[in-house]
């Protein structure tokens, strides 16, 4: 009983830990798998088939790409967008300034199923067809609120003094922004816009208002899901998971790194 | 470095005002070249707004700035030869310390940095610091980064806002002595703001006693401290004995009558122009013999007779309050050189001192000014 007590806060974490990563081992497991039936869902037996024929089942593989490149193109345009938004809200009085502000967030606040069958609405009065570029407008618009409201964020913490002291040494408005402002928000630009991508990779129900006959990787997943998910969108999603976790290892390394050659100098 | 003739800094009606707020108010000042000038003002009087003009980071709302012959005032800040170690620092957190002192030769296409920097880093004892950030470094280091990030720019005036104000009494003295080498070494003028009186007296050749967006008195610091020329200056550049009275007569001597006694001083040292006088003393300069030594006293010395309220002994000195008969509480130091022989609470004395110690001021005045609200407060309770 002591020993519980002592070591409850232990015992809970790892369950919680557990709760989490049981579902991606799962996900992971089931790649390997030789399903039964249609549905992939109970072991049988142990293939390699999934991962040395990943594009095996029809569409898989272009929805994967189809994903990555809608993910690419609206995060690039959303987080140069954003970002010169939130420039103009912390740096600049105008009109309308404040509403600005608010309707910024409408978008993280409206919720999906409205937003995007409204945008549908929108592009079937406008008679626009749909197809990656509804898509990808949609996905801009959602991206850039994430975007302005981290950026916002980061430029308001910044010390005005620092711009300042480089003006004080000789750094011109245009080289004030390039050595000084700009570096100290590129943290939170790059942070807002890998976020921005994995919304919009992730992104099932706003896409699927305006996707028309355009597959994206969550559409063929709940179109597969209807039949019988294959092996292989568990080995993308391997895929997916292990480049995520990557990418947080690097940060961590790198971050790590400079922290001790810092250090020890 | 200094190969460039430095030149005098002249401020001339410089005015800003923020509103119907007047930060700064007709402040016309000549800082010669090469001087260590310290601005010295309670805060909010105006001493930052002051500074950011000279540097360019705000705009005058009237008067002009010189530097020499060369009129600076419409000069953008990243045009004017003056640097400024900020209050805060600003030390740029995302470059390592060599980058940041590198940052204005950088910005001015300076060519073969490096052996400048390094050299500027040892001058400022951090030479095997180069490649940390900001944000490992002491406070003490990373105010000397900023010095080393200004100076490395050799400019015609070094602005530094407070740069010991973060610090803790042990490293701020420390440093102090440092800024005084470094000032001495490059023989660029400094303009030193501050609202330490002790630090502004310690470290400048001159010191400008600023008040509510004006000069009040400027000179040598012996000069201004043994000659206050007006009530706030008393009282906020060490500490005074202030006593309200009128003028009685007019020789070489001036006699002022306060509460019955009589004051002399020597009219050179007399700022009053009209019939009421405030008399002051500092504290220092007055003696304590007990009541039934009266008689030692020296002839044609001021003196006031009272009793001894509070003793607090410090080592060097001793610091008494003793009350006068008409109430005023006044303070003593006394050099603790004789062994023995001390007042305590309750005892009887009579102060006196040379009339060519006290200064007179405008009577007009309230005696209370640039009194720390600390010590008014203590007053009031007692
Ligand atoms: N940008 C500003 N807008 C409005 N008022 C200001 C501004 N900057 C300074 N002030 C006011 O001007 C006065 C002087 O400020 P400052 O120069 O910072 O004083 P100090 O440095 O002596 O403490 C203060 O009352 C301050 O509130
Ligand atoms: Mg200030």
């Amino acid at each position: 009983m002591r020993w519980l007590r002592r070591n409850l806060v232990g015992i809970i974490g790892i369950l919680v830990l557990v709760y989490l990563f049981v579902p991606i081992a799962v996900v992971i497991a089931l790649s390997f798998n030789k399903p039964a039936g249609k549905f992939n869902i109970s072991w049988n037996q142990f293939s390699a088939d999934a991962w040395t024929n990943l594009c095996g089942v029809p569409g898989v593989c272009s929805s994967f790409v189809t994903s990555i490149q809608i993910g690419i193109i609206s995060t690039l345009i959303a987080t140069v967008m954003g970002t010169l938004i939130a420039f103009a809200l912390v740096r600049y009085r105008f009109r309308g300034r404040s509403t600005t502000n608010l309707l910024i967030f409408l978008p993280m606040a409206t919720p999906e199923v409205v937003m995007g069958s409204s945008l549908l609405a929108l592009f079937l009065n406008l008679r626009f067809p749909l197809g990656a570029v509804t898509v990808a407008i949609a996905h801009i618009m959602f991206i850039i609120s994430f975007v302005v409201v981290t950026v916002k964020a980061r430029l308001q913490g910044m010390d005005p003094r620092l711009e300042e002291a480089a003006r004080d040494l000789y750094a011109s408005p245009r080289a004030t922004f390039r050595y000084v402002t700009f570096p100290l928000v590129l943290p939170g630009i790059i942070g807002a816009a890998l976020l921005g991508f994995s919304l919009s990779f992730d992104d099932f129900i706003i896409s699927f208002f305006n996707a028309g006959t355009l597959v994206t990787f969550p559409i063929f997943i709940w179109g597969a899901a209807q039949r019988g998910i294959p092996p292989q969108v568990n080995a993308l999603a391997t895929i997916v998971f292990l480049a995520a976790l990557a990418i947080v290892l690097i940060a961590q390394v790198v971050s790590y790194r400079r922290r001790r050659a810092l250090q020890g100098a | 470095m200094g190969a460039r003739p430095v030149e005098d800094l002249h401020l001339v009606s410089l005015t800003k005002a923020f509103g119907d707020m007047v930060a700064v108010d007709d402040l016309t000042l000549t800082i010669p070249a090469g001087s260590f000038f310290a601005l010295l003002g309670a805060s909010g009087c105006g001493k930052t707004t002051t500074l950011r003009m000279i540097a360019g980071l705000e705009d005058p709302t009237s008067g002009s700035i010189r530097i020499g012959e060369q009129d600076v005032t419409g000069l953008k800040a990243y045009r004017r030869p003056v640097n400024t170690v900020f209050q805060s620092y600003a030390l740029f957190p995302h470059l390592d310390i060599f980058e940041n002192v590198a940052f204005g030769l950088r910005r001015r296409r300076v060519k073969n940095i490096k052996p400048k920097v390094n050299a500027m880093l040892e001058l400022v004892q951090l030479g095997p610091m180069a490649r940390r950030k900001p944000s490992q470094l002491s406070g003490g280091q990373q105010q000397r980064v900023a010095v080393a990030r200004a100076l490395i720019n050799e400019p015609d005036v070094l602005l530094l806002d407070e740069p010991l104000g973060a610090l803790d009494l042990k490293l701020r003295r420390q440093m102090q002595i440092e800024l005084k080498r470094i000032q001495t070494e490059v023989g660029t003028t400094f303009v030193h703001v501050t609202h330490d009186q002790e630090e502004a007296m310690t470290m400048a050749d001159t010191v400008a006693v600023m008040n509510a967006g004006r000069i009040e008195q400027l000179g040598h610091p012996a000069e201004i401290y043994e000659l206050p020329r007006s009530a706030f200056v008393a009282n906020f550049l060490g500490q005074s004995n202030l006593i309200e009275g009128q003028r009685q007569d007019d020789g070489d001597m001036v006699t002022v009558v306060a509460h019955g006694v009589a004051f002399r001083l020597l009219r050179s040292r007399n700022a009053a122009a009209g019939g009421s006088v405030i008399v002051g003393v500092r504290p220092e300069k007055i003696t304590v013999v007990d009541a039934a030594d009266a008689a030692r006293v020296p002839d044609g010395h001021n003196q006031v007779a009272g009793t001894v309220t509070d003793v607090s002994y410090s080592g060097v000195s001793t610091q008494y309050l003793i009350r006068a008969r008409w109430g005023q509480e006044l303070i003593v130091f006394e050099q603790n050189v004789i062994v023995g022989d001390r007042c305590d609470v309750g005892d009887e004395v009579v102060m006196h001192w040379a009339p060519e110690h006290s200064f007179g001021l405008d009577g007009s005045q309230d005696v209370y000014a640039g009194v720390e609200p600390a010590v008014l407060e203590l007053e009031a309770a007692q």
